[in-house]
């Protein structure tokens, strides 16, 4: 694909949000975390395009609409490569790598059911860690139990 | 400079290696003189959302040996939980009522929710399958006392590691002191890897075993914990591995001379009672060195000792 060809996939939107290397496997889980299914904004879904990054990959292009940085944490989880690409009147205004912040407040719901936030009115908190295989993993601030990436279910 | 004023203990991890042996150094002096009246005019709230013997009656004991005043109460159906008040409203009114609550309670991570809402610091006695700060102290008060040290030690832990809390605070803490682990469990309860990591991290060794006699011979302390068979998804497999995990007088010929026995009680066959009369058991007095720990724990948090 040329260069041209591939700014006008990127620019064809006048106002919004792009975002670009989401892995197939989740890009609707991409779409459901951000609540996308319920916005009435232009949206264009690309999925199993061809990526050099991913083998294949989804895209997610967005009207008239900006993310603020914790709605974006909320994907780092499950597209943890996930470019966001901000196009103000048909121009690219930044382009960032979504990153896994170190904490998670808030959106994903703690695997064990015994754990305080399951059965009182607190609010979920995460630390991000990396085990030993360098897989990545929730530790909750509560109950200190660790949870593996395939265990997150968002709130 | 250690300073325990007004801070909560929730998870042994919350104390630093200076900060765990200022408590034990401050239990030992209570060991010497357990009636030191500093904790007169003060009220210390007992929450205990589930039962307990041993941890609550330590607590108790500790609070009046000083002259302290208890409040609180011994299970959930006493307190108004069962009117299903929540747990943060009950926190933020007893916090009125008390210098310090010191709580159990079945939920995973309610201690530290409490030390978030709570006016007052909180001792954790125990929030469901996650901590148990003070069991953990006392064992390093017992293992410190009967070694003359926490350094450099060979420590075997026996039985159901993999949900056993103690044995899990137990080795977070040991990371902290150079400690060879020898850890012996049926091949279904092995020490999950959420917890070795903390000995990795710390560049440690350890060791697995099946077979409790492998142990005997090298270790310094034992930390024997019960094989509970409802841990089991199948009662045959129970079956098979129950009698390896009971320590008999006879297992102990040919084991070291500073060997002591440990177990968090309450004990069920794990030890046999044979074992009881052999100089290296320590179960008993390390039941009473929670008295102890627990008078230094309080006075430290209360700005009583330093």
């Amino acid at each position: 694909m040329s260069d041209k060809r591939k700014k006008l996939q990127v620019s064809a939107l006048k106002n919004g949000t792009v975002l670009d290397h989401i892995p197939s496997e989740h890009t609707f889980h991409v779409i459901k975390i951000l609540g996308l299914e319920n916005s009435k904004n232009p949206i264009y879904i690309g999925n199993h395009l061809e990526s050099n990054k991913l083998g294949r990959k989804g895209i997610i292009k967005i009207s008239d609409k900006y993310f603020a940085k914790d709605e974006i944490n909320k994907i780092s989880l499950v597209a943890p490569k996930a470019t966001l690409i901000e196009i103000k009147d048909y121009e690219v205004i930044s382009k960032t790598q979504v990153e896994i912040p170190e904490h998670i407040e808030k959106i994903v719901k703690c695997f064990n059911p015994k754990c305080v936030t399951n059965n009182q009115n607190v609010e979920t908190k995460f630390t991000v860690i990396t085990d030993h295989h360098g897989r990545m993993k929730l530790k909750c601030h509560y109950c200190e139990k660790t949870m593996a990436k395939e265990n997150i279910e968002f709130l | 400079m250690i300073n325990l004023k007004n801070r909560s203990l929730i998870s042994i991890t919350d104390y630093s290696k200076e900060e765990i042996l200022k408590v034990l150094d401050i239990a030992k002096d209570f060991e010497a003189d357990p009636r030191q009246r500093i904790l007169t005019g003060h009220v210390i709230a007992s929450l205990f959302f589930e039962p307990s013997t041993r941890t609550r009656l330590s607590f108790e004991s500790a609070v009046q040996y000083m002259g302290g005043s208890i409040i609180g109460f011994a299970s959930a159906d006493t307190s108004s939980q069962r009117k299903g008040e929540s747990l943060k409203d009950t926190i933020l009114t007893v916090s009125n009522y008390s210098d310090l609550i010191i709580m159990r309670n079945p939920m995973d991570g309610s201690a530290r929710f409490a030390s978030e809402v709570a006016k007052v610091p909180i001792i954790n006695a125990g929030d469901g399958a996650n901590q148990h700060p003070t069991q953990c102290l006392l064992d390093l008060y017992s293992i410190q006392k009967t070694q003359g040290t926490l350094d450099n030690l060979h420590i075997a832990l026996v039985g159901d590691l993999k949900y056993g809390r103690t044995v899990h605070s137990l080795v977070q803490a040991l990371s902290m002191f150079n400690t060879t682990f020898h850890l012996v469990s049926p091949e279904s309860l092995k020490l999950p890897s959420a917890v070795k990591i903390y000995i990795k991290n710390a560049g440690l060794e350890y060791y697995q075993y099946t077979e409790l006699s492998d142990v005997i011979p090298k270790a310094d302390i034992i930390y024997m914990t019960r094989v509970q068979q409802e841990r089991f998804p199948d009662p045959l497999e129970y079956e098979k591995v129950k009698n390896a995990y009971i320590l008999e007088n006879s297992m102990l010929d040919g084991s070291k001379e500073n060997l002591r026995i440990l177990h968090p009680l309450p004990r069920v066959n794990e030890i046999s009672e044979d074992v009881d009369d052999n100089p290296k058991a320590y179960y008993f007095q390390q039941a009473r060195n929670g008295v102890y720990v627990r008078q230094a724990l309080i006075a430290a948090i209360l700005g009583l000792k330093e």
